[in-house]
C-alpha cells in the first residue's frame, strides 16, 4: 500500500486536473483496542472537490473519516498511528499537542442520521457559533442566513426559524445539519453516509447541494451507494478490511479501475 | 377464493380438526382465572388510592361545616387545640414551602451538577462506584438525618449565626435536601445518559467542549427526564415529615423566613396522632383537612410532572 500511496504523490500526471491538497493521511493506523481497524492508509483529500470512500461495510471507512475531527478521541481505547496533515498549515492533526476542539472549528461534519439539536432552526444554525463565544445578533443573523441559503433551506425555513428543529422533514433536517456545519465557515467538511437515511428526491438534492459547496470547500464521503460515489465524487479510494485498495480518479475508478478487488467491488461480484 | 362455493368446497374437503386442535375449556378457564386475578391486583392499588380519597374527604367535611373554607385559607393563625381556635391552614403550608425551598436549593443545583459529572465526565468504572454509594444517601432513614439536623447542624449553623433558635427551618432543610439530592442526580443522570450518543457527537462535532455540549445539547435533550427528577424531589420535600418534625419545631409559625421555626402540614400532623385526642373532636378533624391539603399540593406536582414530560417528551 506504501507503494500505492507513493506512486499517487509521485506520479501527478496520472491525476486530473485539480487544486492543491486540503489534506493528506500519511501511513495512518488506529486501533479500537486491540482490533486493527486502519492499516497503513495514505489518501490525499483534494481542495474544491470530492472525494469518496467507497467499501464494504466494516471496511474501515468511516473509521477513517472519523480520524479526520479527531472524533475517536471521545471513546477510551482508541489508538493513531501515523499522521493526517492540513494544509495550507502542513500541521499533523493526530498530534497530542493538537487540539480536536481547534481540529473541529475547521473541519466540521455531517452524520449518517440527521442529529438536529432539540433547539430551534435558528438556534441549530447559530450552534457553532454560539461555542466559539460569537454572541454579535446581527453577526450570527448574517451567518445563519447565509449558511441556510448555502444549504438551500432557506426559502423553506425563513417564516418559521424559531419553530423546533425536529418538525422538520428528514430531508430537511439533513439539510439543516449541513447548514450546520456551513455556518463556521469550514474548509473541509466530513460527510458520512450523510443520505442514507433519506428518500430519493431527499438524496438528490442533498448530492446537488454537494456540487455546490465543492466550489468553497473540500469534502470527503463516505458512501455505501456506489452510484452516489460515481455521480458525485471526483476521486474515489476503495477500502476493503482497514486498507486501501484502489485510490484513483472517480472515472477512472468506475470505468477501468486498476485493482481486480475493484472491479469485482463495484461490479458487485463481493461485498 | 372469489365466490363462497368455493370456500365451501374446500370446507369440506378439508380433514376433521384434530384432537390436538380443539378448544381446551381447562385451559381457557385457567386463563379467564389469571387475567381475573392480575386486574384485581391491578384494580387494588386504583381503588385504595380512591378510598384514601374518600376518607379523607368524608372526615374534613365535618371541620368545614364549623369552619368556613374562606377561613381555613386566608387565617394567620393554626392553633386547633387551643380553646381560642383558629385553622389557617396558610401558616402549615408556609411552614412546607419554606422548608420544601431550601431542601430544593440544595438539592437541585447539586444533584443536577453531580448528574453532569456522572453522565458527562466521569469514566464508566468511576460512575459505576459512586452511583451506589450516592444511592445509600437515600437509604439512610429519615429519623436519623432528623437528629443530624437537630444535634450537628444546627450547632454548626449556630456557630455562624449565633441567635439562630436550636429548633429552625433552615436546618431541617438543608439536610432533607442532602436526602433528596440522589433521587434528583439519580433520575437526573438516567435522562441524561438516554441522550443518544448521535447528538453529543453532532455538538462535538461543531467544536464544542464537554461542557458546553452537556449544557446546551444534553440538558435540552434531556429535559422532560430532568422535569421528572425535579418534580420527584419536590414531591418527597412536601411530604418529608421525620427531619421536619424533629429539627423545624413543631409551633405552627406563620413565616417563610428559615430561620424561624415552624410547623409543616406533615409535621403537625405526626404531632396531633400522636396526642391522645378524642375521635370526633374538632382537632382530630383537622388532621383529614391537612392531610387532603398535603395530598392535593403532591397531586399538582404529579400531573405538573406528567404533563411536562408529554410536553417536552424527545423523540430520538
Amino acid at each position: 500500500m506504501v507503494e500505492l500511496a507513493t506512486n499517487i504523490f509521485d506520479a501527478p500526471g496520472s491525476e486530473p486536473a485539480t487544486a492543491a491538497l486540503k489534506a493528506e493521511s500519511r501511513h495512518l493506523n488506529f486501533h479500537y483496542g486491540a482490533f486493527h481497524a486502519l492499516k497503513d492508509i495514505s489518501l490525499p483529500v483534494h481542495d474544491h472537490s470530492i472525494t469518496a470512500l467507497i467499501g464494504p461495510s466494516g471496511c474501515g471507512k468511516s473509521t477513517f473519516l472519523r480520524c479526520f475531527n479527531r472524533m475517536h478521541d471521545l471513546y477510551p481505547g482508541n489508538r493513531y498511528q501515523g499522521e493526517i496533515v492540513l494544509y495550507p498549515d502542513n500541521v499533523d492533526i493526530l498530534a497530542p499537542s493538537v487540539d480536536p476542539i481547534e481540529v473541529r472549528m475547521r473541519i466540521s461534519m455531517v452524520f449518517q442520521k440527521p442529529n438536529p439539536f432539540p433547539k430551534s432552526i435558528f438556534e441549530n444554525v447559530a450552534y457553532g457559533l454560539k461555542v466559539r463565544g460569537i454572541t454579535q445578533r446581527d453577526l450570527v443573523e448574517t451567518k445563519v442566513e447565509q449558511a441556510l441559503r448555502g444549504a438551500a433551506l432557506w426559502n423553506e425555513v425563513k417564516d418559521r426559524l424559531n419553530e423546533l428543529a425536529g418538525n422538520l422533514s428528514g430531508g430537511q433536517q439533513q439539510r439543516l445539519c449541513i447548514a450546520r456545519a456551513l455556518a463556521i465557515d469550514p474548509e473541509l467538511i466530513l460527510f458520512d453516509e450523510p443520505t442514507s437515511a433519506l428518500d430519493p428526491i431527499a438524496t438528490a438534492s442533498i448530492e446537488e447541494l454537494m456540487l455546490e459547496l465543492k466550489e468553497q470547500v473540500a469534502i470527503l464521503i463516505v458512501t455505501h451507494n456506489m452510484q452516489q460515489a460515481a455521480r458525485v465524487s471526483d476521486h474515489t479510494a476503495f477500502l476493503y478490511m482497514g486498507e486501501v485498495i484502489e485510490f484513483n480518479d472517480t472515472k477512472k475508478l468506475f470505468t477501468m479501475p486498476d485493482k481486480k478487488q475493484t472491479e469485482d467491488y463495484i461490479t458487485g461480484r463481493f461485498g | 377464493m372469489t365466490k363462497p362455493m368455493t370456500t365451501d368446497v374446500n370446507a369440506t374437503n378439508r380433514p376433521a380438526a384434530g384432537h390436538r386442535l380443539v378448544r381446551r375449556r381447562g385451559r381457557q378457564l385457567r386463563e379467564r382465572f389469571i387475567e381475573g386475578l392480575l386486574f384485581l391486583a391491578a384494580a387494588s392499588s386504583v381503588a385504595i388510592t380512591f378510598a384514601i380519597v374518600a376518607i379523607l374527604v368524608s372526615e374534613s367535611l365535618p371541620l368545614f361545616k364549623e369552619v368556613s373554607l374562606l377561613d381555613f385559607l386566608t387565617d394567620r393563625q393554626w392553633t386547633p387545640l387551643f380553646d381560642d381556635a383558629h385553622f389557617g391552614i396558610m401558616t402549615l403550608i408556609a411552614g412546607t414551602a419554606t422548608t420544601t425551598a431550601v431542601a430544593l436549593l440544595v438539592a437541585i443545583p447539586l444533584g443536577t451538577v453531580i448528574a453532569i459529572y456522572l453522565s458527562e465526565f466521569a469514566s464508566h468504572r468511576l460512575r459505576e462506584t459512586v452511583k451506589p454509594i450516592l444511592e445509600l444517601l437515600g437509604a439512610v432513614p429519615t429519623v436519623v438525618f432528623g437528629y443530624f439536623a437537630l444535634l450537628v447542624v444546627t450547632p454548626l449553623l449556630q456557630k455562624i449565626y449565633p441567635d439562630l433558635p436550636g429548633f429552625n427551618m433552615l436546618s431541617a432543610g438543608l439536610v432533607m435536601g442532602v436526602m433528596i439530592i440522589p433521587y434528583v442526580s439519580s433520575v437526573s443522570e438516567d435522562a441524561m445518559r438516554a441522550v443518544p450518543m448521535h447528538l453529543r457527537e453532532g455538538s462535538y462535532a461543531m467544536g464544542a467542549t464537554r461542557l458546553q455540549t452537556a449544557i446546551r445539547v444534553v440538558m435540552p435533550a434531556a429535559f422532560s427526564g430532568l422535569a421528572a427528577a425535579y418534580i420527584l424531589g419536590i414531591s418527597r420535600a412536601v411530604g418529608e415529615t421525620m427531619i421536619v418534625a424533629i429539627a423545624a419545631g413543631m409551633q405552627p409559625n406563620f413565616t417563610l423566613n428559615p430561620l424561624e421555626p415552624a410547623a409543616t402540614i406533615s409535621a403537625f400532623i405526626v404531632q396531633v396522632c400522636l396526642g391522645d385526642l378524642p375521635h370526633d373532636s374538632l382537632g382530630y378533624k383537622t388532621i383529614f383537612a391537612a392531610g387532603l391539603t398535603l395530598m392535593l399540593f403532591t397531586l399538582v406536582f404529579n400531573i405538573l410532572g406528567y404533563w411536562l414530560r408529554k410536553r417536552f417528551r424527545e423523540i430520538y
